[in-house]
């Protein structure tokens, strides 16, 4: 039986319409939309879906962790009705693109865990997208690390990984403990059972504060040490689309094509 | 930060040539150098690498990093991090920039770690603040909904671009450059990464990324079989045919014709989407093409709002009609 980390990741709801995505100027941030919850990164569902197919296979103890507001204990649950063993909050509002801070985080939790032989993260997170902090709790835990698996498979102490490449994938064999990220490529990621979500509802959930994992941010710096928000807006893209009529169908379809030559387009 | 001088890249090639988006990293990189006063250089890996280190220099290279070694020719993440890493120490460049292709988003971060340093990555917009004379990265965050404008404030200032967002240099034969070798101390061998075998897709006709024309399907499409009309209508238009995450995920098309922020970033002159709401995250990877043209049953369908052509219309029957009119008009 191996022991498997997951990161996850508690955000805005990626798929939410377009139109209820707005910014307070001022503050630089997104203005939660009302009524649409927060989500697991749809990414990071799917880590926790990886960990439960090794665990099908070959056993394994499947611990989540989540570095959050207080709020983020849903994404542990998410995690734990999915069929995860045991979940951490690691207390503490991070910004979303200091992926250096947020990986030296869970680092020192992960440390303050101590068994694992594999850590699964999501390949990026669906807000800001960064995909890095995988790759980098991997090196600050000096073990390897390969991005954009489509397929794990366990073989004693070592794994044999699918890794997407540009066009075409290859096959990789690295030692544990190792950190590997997954995609959607993996696969649907489980609906938790009624029963999964109320064993979780039961489960006790640590919260870790950052002193309790010895992260000291005097020593570290701020956010703003290492890198600066100075703006986020929406861009502007309307093009103001010509909507081609025609009696039926392939009438439109004809006028179309004859609307694209005149543009020059074809 | 006096010590830290110059604009580096991290070139890509393929069978001995530049890739296009090192084209355009060198283009960003030869504007970003000159607004510093300072110098640009590339890192190529690999064996064979003089035609490509020339193609450097005409595209607007001061300096060409040669890391020689053929065990390099084939891509292997541990390696190529290793050897960039150890010349931005050597080098301490101001600005380190790499493609957002799936090198760069294997090394990048790894890269910038293992440097202690922030990266933005995937943006679209690189510019110097003429005043503190630091690196404005542009980058499109919550999936295309937002742009975020940040600085790093440690060195190098480390970058990914996103294909397609930059212009290359006019290639310019009488440019002059050196070529600097570089010791590469990696043994493959003692790396904990192993490969065991590289599977490439064939790419039948137009490679995607270079298509003058693509078109895509998505959910809308409905089966596996329904996209040969697609491919129809992309042979016709000498073009390619792409996919939303949909088809890909749903095995009906090979993944590797996914297109968006996670997939391909395409620009053709005519991106032909069918079937495809527009989902923030899918249009990531085709706002920049010339004319967008949409078609899908649902007028109110978010791809209406970024196309320049629309019809409202089952595409079972608007398509084979479209593409007969094609075949009449261009003969
Ligand atoms: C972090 C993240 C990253 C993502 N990255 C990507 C990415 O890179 N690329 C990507 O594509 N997606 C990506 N997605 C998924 C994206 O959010 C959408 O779910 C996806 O693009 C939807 O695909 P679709 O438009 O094909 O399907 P749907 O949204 O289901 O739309 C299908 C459309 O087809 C129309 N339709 C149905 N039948 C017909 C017919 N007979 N004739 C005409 N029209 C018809 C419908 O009206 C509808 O508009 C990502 C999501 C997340 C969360
Ligand atoms: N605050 C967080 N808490 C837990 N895991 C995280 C957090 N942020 C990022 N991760 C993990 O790191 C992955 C990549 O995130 P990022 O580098 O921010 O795009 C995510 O998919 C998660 O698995």
């Amino acid at each position: 039986m191996i022991n498997i980390i997951v990161c996850v990741k508690q955000i805005l709801d990626p798929e939410m319409p377009p139109g209820k995505f707005k910014i307070d100027p001022e503050s630089n941030k997104v203005i939660p939309p009302e009524g649409i919850p927060l989500v697991v990164s749809p990414f990071d569902e799917q880590a926790v879906e990886a960990a439960l197919r090794i665990k099908e296979q070959c056993g394994a103890k499947i611990t989540v962790v989540t570095v959050g507001e207080s709020s983020a204990v849903n994404a542990v649950k998410h995690s734990l009705a999915m069929g995860a063993d045991e979940g951490i909050v690691v207390e503490h509002i991070i910004e979303g693109y200091d992926s250096l801070l947020t990986a030296y985080i869970l680092t020192k939790a992960i440390e303050e865990i101590v068994a694992y032989d594999l850590i699964i993260c999501g390949r990026e997170a669906a807000d800001w997208g960064s995909g890095q902090v995988g790759s980098i709790i991997a090196e600050s835990l000096g073990i390897p690390v390969v991005a954009r698996t489509r397929k794990i498979e366990v073989m004693d102490s070592r794994l044999k990984v699918e890794h997407i490449i540009e066009d075409g994938d290859e096959s990789l064999e690295l030692p544990m403990p190792a950190v590997i990220t997954v995609s959607y490529e993996i696969g649907q990621a489980r609906i938790p059972t009624g029963w999964g979500v109320i064993s979780a509802a039961r489960k006790k959930i640590p919260s870790w504060s950052l002193e309790d994992i010895g992260v000291d941010l005097s020593q570290i710096g701020d956010t703003s040490s290492r890198i600066k928000l100075l703006k986020l807006f929406t861009p502007t893209r309307e093009r103001g689309c010509q909507i081609i009529e025609g009696k039926t169908a392939a009438e439109a379809a004809a006028n179309l094509a004859l609307r694209l030559r005149e543009a020059k387009v074809i | 930060m006096a010590e830290y001088k110059g604009v580096l890249i991290c070139g890509e090639l393929i069978e001995g040539r530049l890739t296009g988006i090192s084209k355009e990293l060198l283009g960003i990189g030869r504007k970003l150098a000159d607004d510093l006063g300072e110098e640009l250089s590339i890192l190529l890996m690999g064996s064979d690498l003089s035609n490509a280190a020339r193609e450097a220099i005409a595209c607007g290279a001061n300096k060409v990093y040669i890391a020689a070694q053929p065990l390099l020719d084939n891509y292997h993440c541990d390696a190529c991090t290793e050897v960039a890493t150890n010349l931005c120490r050597e080098i301490a460049p101001s600005v380190f920039l790499l493609g957002q292709t799936d090198m760069g988003r294997d090394i990048a971060p790894r890269i910038a770690a293992r440097l202690k340093v922030a990266l933005a990555v995937d943006c679209v917009e690189l510019r110097i603040e003429p005043d503190t004379k630091l690196l404005i990265q542009t980058r499109p965050v919550y999936g295309g909904n937002a742009l975020a404008e940040v600085v790093s404030v440690t060195h190098p200032q480390m970058a990914t671009v996103r294909a397609k967002s930059m212009s290359p240099l006019e290639p310019d034969e009488s440019r002059q450059g050196e070529s600097i070798p570089v010791k590469v101390e990696v043994d493959i061998e003692t790396m904990k990464i192993k490969l065991v075998e590289r599977i490439k897709q064939p790419i039948e006709g137009v490679k995607l990324e270079d298509a003058d024309a693509v078109v895509a399907g998505g959910a809308g499409i409905g089966s596996a079989g329904n996209f040969a009309m697609l491919e129809e209508l992309a042979k016709l238009l000498k073009g390619a045919v792409g996919a939303s995450r949909v088809p890909c995920q749903e095995g009906w098309v090979s993944q590797s014709i996914e297109i968006g922020q996670t997939g391909k970033i395409v620009t053709p002159n005519i991106y032909i989407a069918i079937g495809i709401s527009g989902a923030v995250q899918h249009i990531a990877g085709c706002l920049g093409s010339k004319c967008i043209v949409a078609v899908n049953k649902d007028p109110d369908a978010n791809i209406f709002k970024v196309a320049d052509f629309g019809i409202v219309a089952d595409y079972k029957e608007a398509l084979p009609a479209f593409t007969e009119k094609c075949k009449e008009i261009i003969g």
